[in-house]
């Protein structure tokens, strides 16, 4: 079975700091895999050039087929098959929760606006948030925002869903909301990738974890690796970060 | 004691209605000028925002006296017919605010956070809906007080039409002044006419700030 991501010695500088240093991963369909490490260890950086909003010096990245190291990439077709959601919800605050999510089906997919509104309360039904739908995002509280942009990001049907530390600015009872939508999802078969520091989330729901030290994988495997660490570096990390 | 009879004050009142007329060619033909100008200053295309930086650079830094003149007698010395008043007038404070504006607008375009753009693109949005859809209507808000403020500006740069002998509401005190030399008389009724159209702009553009910091808090 052919990988959803595949990441093949990817090397990243900004300016004269390299951040990736050879990085490569696979992701299986409907797998889900977590990628932590310490802050400035490449993991953001990893995630954002897995969807093209970096470009990357050198090495390969192939995203659901699309291959995102060619200058030729068709960026709309990587945007319909990948969804993300990033630590800042960046939902648009003009708009209510509603329109946020009709907003991408009706303008890239065309949809009706009926249509788009079916689709739309399905997809907060889906994070719980129905009764939400005519509220503006200034109303909402983080947990709530960031299930929004879930909803946002599922509207468009993606084959991949990236989040990028998206519990990292909620507090632990908000944080617990938004990683159970993610339970559900990933329990629906979504393929996803997640860069987390939330360890025990990592453990119970990811089927694989890689852990990433000074801009390189360190060590992959299982959730269970978590328990029992290989390197160094990775149980320096489990020690002191948690 | 009245020195102005009713003929006098309604050719002042006259002027004042051109006063508005040229202010509103002025804020239209530079705002769709500015607008341009300001999606030029983002454009991603290098040439594009050499070029609209550069108009900016320029009419910022000329008086738009000299712009009036330039279009006005300028156009003559050049052999071309002499354009009727009006027409340099508009021109020139149509030039004149499109470089205000698009300087005014291109930061509030900016202070959209790069990450609503990115947001959008990742949801498939192409450039031209990003701007429309998700940057636009953001700047909008942000942009409405300093525009109402540069109106402002503009209906008291409009007196500076009136060197090249455009009857606007100061080449009417002028001419009226002319008639009977009442400076003192006259001038105040023509500032009082200024004020009555600014005073409520300014207010209205306070206002909106106000709103507006409510609404951001």
């Amino acid at each position: 079975m052919s990988a959803v991501v595949s990441l093949r010695d990817v090397h990243k500088s900004f300016g004269a700091v390299e951040v990736l240093k050879g990085v490569t991963f696979d992701v299986g369909p409907g797998e889900v895999t977590a990628v932590i490490g310490a802050s400035g260890s490449g993991k953001s950086t990893a995630l954002r050039c897995v969807n093209a909003l970096e470009t990357i010096n050198s090495g390969e990245i192939t995203v659901c087929g699309h291959k995102i190291h060619d200058p030729a990439l068709d960026r709309r077709a990587l945007r319909r098959d990948v969804g993300i959601v990033f630590q800042s919800y960046n939902l648009f605050p003009h708009l209510t929760v509603e329109q946020n999510i009709m907003l991408a089906p009706r303008s890239v997919k065309k949809l009706s606006k009926s249509d788009a509104r079916a689709l739309a309360h399905e997809v907060l039904e889906k994070v719980g948030l129905a009764d939400k739908a005519e509220s503006y995002p200034e109303q909402l509280s983080g947990g709530q925002a960031q299930r929004v942009a879930i909803a946002r990001s599922l509207a468009m049907k993606p084959k991949l869903m990236l989040f990028d530390e998206v519990t990292s600015a909620l507090d632990p009872q908000l944080t617990g909301e938004v990683l159970r939508v993610m339970e559900d999802l990933a329990r629906g078969g979504m393929s996803m990738v997640l860069v987390t520091h939330e360890m025990a989330f990592a453990r119970r729901v990811a089927n694989k974890v890689v852990f990433m030290h000074k801009g390189k994988v360190q060590e992959e495997g299982p959730g269970a690796m978590l328990e029992n660490p290989q390197s160094q570096e990775l149980r320096a990390f489990l020690s002191n970060g948690l | 004691m009245m020195p102005l009879n009713l003929a006098q004050f309604e050719y002042l009142a006259h002027g004042a209605l051109w006063t508005v007329g040229l202010s509103l060619i002025a804020f239209v033909g530079g705002s769709v000028l500015g607008f341009i100008v300001a999606l030029g200053r983002i454009s991603t295309n290098r040439l594009i925002r050499l070029a609209a930086a550069t108009w900016i650079q320029i009419i910022q830094g000329t008086p738009l006296l000299v712009l009036l003149f330039l279009l006005y007698f300028g156009i003559a010395i050049l052999g071309f017919d002499k354009l009727p008043a009006i027409i340099s007038a508009g021109a020139a404070l149509t030039v004149y605010s499109s470089a205000f504006l698009a300087e005014i607008w291109r930061g509030c375009l900016q202070s959209v956070p790069k990450t609503q753009w990115e947001a959008a693109d990742c949801l498939g949005l192409n450039r031209f809906q990003r701007m429309f859809q998700v940057i636009l209507p953001q700047a909008l808000k942000i942009a409405t007080p300093p525009t109402v403020g540069f109106l402002v500006q503009i209906i008291k740069n409009t007196s500076l039409a009136s060197v090249i002998g455009f009857i606007e509401l100061a080449q009417a005190g002028k001419v009226v002044n002319n008639a009977i030399f009442e400076p003192l008389p006259i001038f105040l009724i023509v500032a009082c006419f200024y004020f009555a159209m600014c005073f409520p702009l300014s207010m209205w553009s306070r206002s909106l700030e106000r709103k507006l910091h409510v609404g951001s808090r």
